[in-house]
């Protein structure tokens, strides 16, 4: 059978999920929907104080049981992070971007987000970022309702 | 209980008989099953041996590739199951269906097992898929490329000082240059590193070269214990010991210059030397590492502290071929196969899963079943 | 653990805590019948069912996928198969289901095709639902020539076709 014979046809599978939260997500998702970020104190291996931002029910390490949440710093340091230059489908800015792991003041681990930071040369690891929000009306308790992180400089 | 106790006890198995498709970017005029037959008959004929011959049989893939549930039922049509035979499947690449394997081997009810995986990437978006992946709160919503997050990792690395971007360009380089050697390569060519660092950007600070391409891909293996092995084949590639260990998933909450969990793994696969003087330094003939990405290899050399002299993906490695589900196990086959061909005494192969070097697997062979000769032993 | 509720009393919009996420997820896939899958669809563009024969059973598989399931060898043979066939199961759904696009009660059916060795399912239309049993004869009702394509809604259903049913011993091994 020659090559152009064989049958070919797009398929589409669609996923409408929608997931419980539970306590410590929800409380993270309100937290942001209120404008607040929050993380879960926990304790490393040594038993040294950390809090983990976004919190987890559990600790990502050593598995123990978090304690409660509190609110961290809106700003953070980037502690890696990678450009963009052709951004995809349904990825959190339609403009060349970095997505970096940003430690927020405040916090132990780091989290995935981006930074508007208009060129890669604006992007170095230890640089200090700070959370644009979307407007209040627009958000409803997920993690895009930072719309991106942008240089500090830029944010006074 | 110790590696080494625990390596005491364990009964010799070891691969006797590989079989693998050419690696390409696009296989669409046969289907799963279409593709996997030839691949399966192959591995059969190679020792003289049928299914019926086979005590178990366990498969790699992921549905999510195939855009349809319990993909790898209908893929057991390749082998043909009748009369019902033992079988298994694993949601994971294929190298954790042969550790499914090895495991039931050691009860010692079963000699032999066929293990197989089957990955065909390009009828789906896998940029989309491997986001999925990830955690479904924090990560997935914003849909992050497998690319994007490999770079993060690059860049963690180039911030430790102990890699730059030209040391990327080599692996690439010398990759695709040991894979024109390989007739099942994808991807292979002579190039410098300096003509790769004239590629573009993917995602900073990965260059084109720095990634594995988009591939259509089979590969599947006998495994035999004992004396069975010995009657299957002439040089039966031990496994001396496999292990597999895995990570945080959430990216922040781990160094990513570094794999302790490939580290450990191969701990608990016995690779390490016993002496204490040279700790970490590991003397194999070959190494085949899952690296799809470039950077990753210096991460897992690192991990692993792999000596100078070993030679690492002659095959070319995951930057020449990255069928998904299908490249780990391929690892296992292209270093076995060194040992069945008689040109290596010893290998470790490696598999990965997840983000980043999130889940790693890591296999040790030997031309003996005791294992190479130990330094200090 | 302690309540995380604890730190909400603060919370500045007073509005509900969230606790749903919703997640749309869409995968776009180029799906490739394969060369057996292929060779059927061609063959019902053209108002016919084509199997494939086993090489080494000698079983003939419709729809083909490729290989014999019991042998696990690549089937090439291609046989046409007659347009009626014997009803070996089937049942009656009485349930309404999101997509459903047929009246119900209806019947569904495992049909063999004469000359096949695995039976499929197909839609029984033309009688009462009270009236199906195992062993009925029936065949295939296709849409109008100019209207069949690589698909099987070329084939608007299956209808008895007359004949005497057939005797449970030609079908108990397909069941």
């Amino acid at each position: 059978m020659a090559d152009s014979e064989v049958l070919r046809a797009p398929h589409v599978l669609e996923y409408p999920y929608v997931r419980s939260v539970g306590p410590v997500i929800g409380a993270f998702l309100t937290g942001l929907r209120d404008g607040r970020i929050l993380g879960a104190q926990s304790r490393d291996a040594q038993g040294k104080a950390t809090v983990i931002v976004p919190p987890t029910e559990y600790d990502p390490v050593t598995s123990a049981d978090v304690g409660a949440l509190v609110e961290v710093g809106q700003s953070g340091v980037v502690t890696t992070w990678s450009w963009a230059p052709e951004p995809k489908k349904d990825q959190p800015l339609d403009r060349p971007f970095a997505w970096v792991l940003v430690r927020l003041d405040g916090a132990t681990t780091a989290m995935l987000h981006v930074v508007d930071a208009g060129s890669l040369d604006a992007m170095s690891s230890g640089m200090r970022v700070t959370a644009r929000w979307r407007p209040a009306a627009e958000r409803v308790g997920r993690v895009q309702d930072i719309e991106c992180f942008v240089p500090e400089a830029a944010n006074p | 209980m110790s590696a080494a106790a625990g390596r005491a006890t364990v009964r010799p198995v070891a691969v006797v008989s590989a079989a693998q498709t050419k690696s390409v970017r696009r296989e669409d005029h046969r289907n799963e099953v279409e593709m996997l037959m030839p691949v399966v008959t192959d591995v059969f004929a190679n020792i003289g041996v049928t299914k019926a011959d086979m005590g178990f049989v366990c498969s790699g893939s992921t549905d999510y590739l195939v855009g349809a549930p319990f993909s790898f039922v209908m893929a057991l049509d390749a082998v043909g199951v009748w009369p019902p035979m033992r079988e298994s499947h694993v949601e994971m690449d294929g190298a954790w269906a042969l550790y499914e394997a090895w495991t039931l081997l050691q009860e010692g009810e079963i000699d032999t097992a066929l293990v197989y995986s089957f990955g065909r990437s390009s009828p789906s978006q896998l940029d989309r898929i491997l986001a999925l992946q990830l955690d479904p709160y924090y990560m997935a919503p914003m849909w992050p490329d497998p690319v994007a997050l490999a770079a993060l990792q690059a860049q963690a690395l180039i911030d430790t000082g102990k890699a730059t971007e030209k040391d990327f360009a080599a692996v690439a380089a010398r990759s695709r240059r040991d894979a024109l050697r390989n007739p099942n390569a994808q991807v292979a060519k002579d190039q410098s590193p300096d003509d790769l660092l004239r590629d573009d950007y993917v995602v900073a600070p990965l260059r084109r070269h720095a990634l594995p391409p988009i591939t259509d891909g089979v590969v599947a293996v006998v495994l035999a214990a004992e004396d069975r092995a010995r009657d299957l084949c002439e040089r039966p590639a031990w496994i001396t010991g496999i292990d597999h260990r895995i990570e945080a998933h959430a990216l922040g909450a781990r160094d990513l210059a570094q794999s302790p969990s490939t580290r450990l793994a191969a701990q608990g696969a016995g690779v390490f030397d016993a002496s204490g003087d040279a700790p970490g330094a590991v003397h194999v003939d070959v190494a085949e590492l899952h690296a799809p990405f470039a950077p990753q290899e210096l991460i897992l050399r690192e991990a692993l502290g792999l000596a100078d002299s070993v030679a690492v993906n002659p095959s070319g490695g995951a930057l020449a071929a990255n069928a998904l589900m299908v490249a780990g196990l391929l690892r296992i086959v292209e270093a076995a196969s060194r040992i069945m061909d008689g040109s290596a005494r010893s290998a470790i192969a490696h598999a990965t899963s997840g983000p980043c070097l999130q889940q790693n697997l890591v296999c040790a062979l030997a031309a003996e079943p005791s294992g190479p000769a130990r330094k200090g032993a | 653990m302690s309540d995380p509720g604890t730190i909400t009393d603060s919370g500045s919009s007073g509005e509900a805590p969230v606790t749903m996420l919703a997640t749309p997820i869409r995968l776009d896939y180029q799906y490739t019948a394969g060369l057996s899958q292929s060779r059927f669809l061609q063959g019902i563009a053209q108002g016919k069912f084509i199997g494939q024969r086993c090489p080494a059973c000698h079983k003939v598989y419709v729809p083909p996928r490729g290989s014999c399931p019991t042998d696990g060898v690549a089937t090439t043979d291609p046989v046409e198969l007659s347009n009626s066939g014997t009803v070996t199961t089937y049942c009656v759904v009485n349930v309404p289901f999101q997509g459903q696009s047929i009246e119900i009660p209806y019947i569904c059916a495992q049909i063999l095709l004469d000359g096949a060795n695995i039976a499929f399912m197909g839609l029984i239309q033309e009688l009462p639902a009270t009236d199906v049993r195992m062993g009925m004869r029936v065949e295939a009702v296709w849409l109008p020539k100019d209207q069949w394509g690589l698909t099987m809604a070329s084939v608007k259903y299956f209808r008895p076709n007359g004949e005497p049913d057939a005797d449970y011993e030609t079908f108990k091994e397909y069941l």
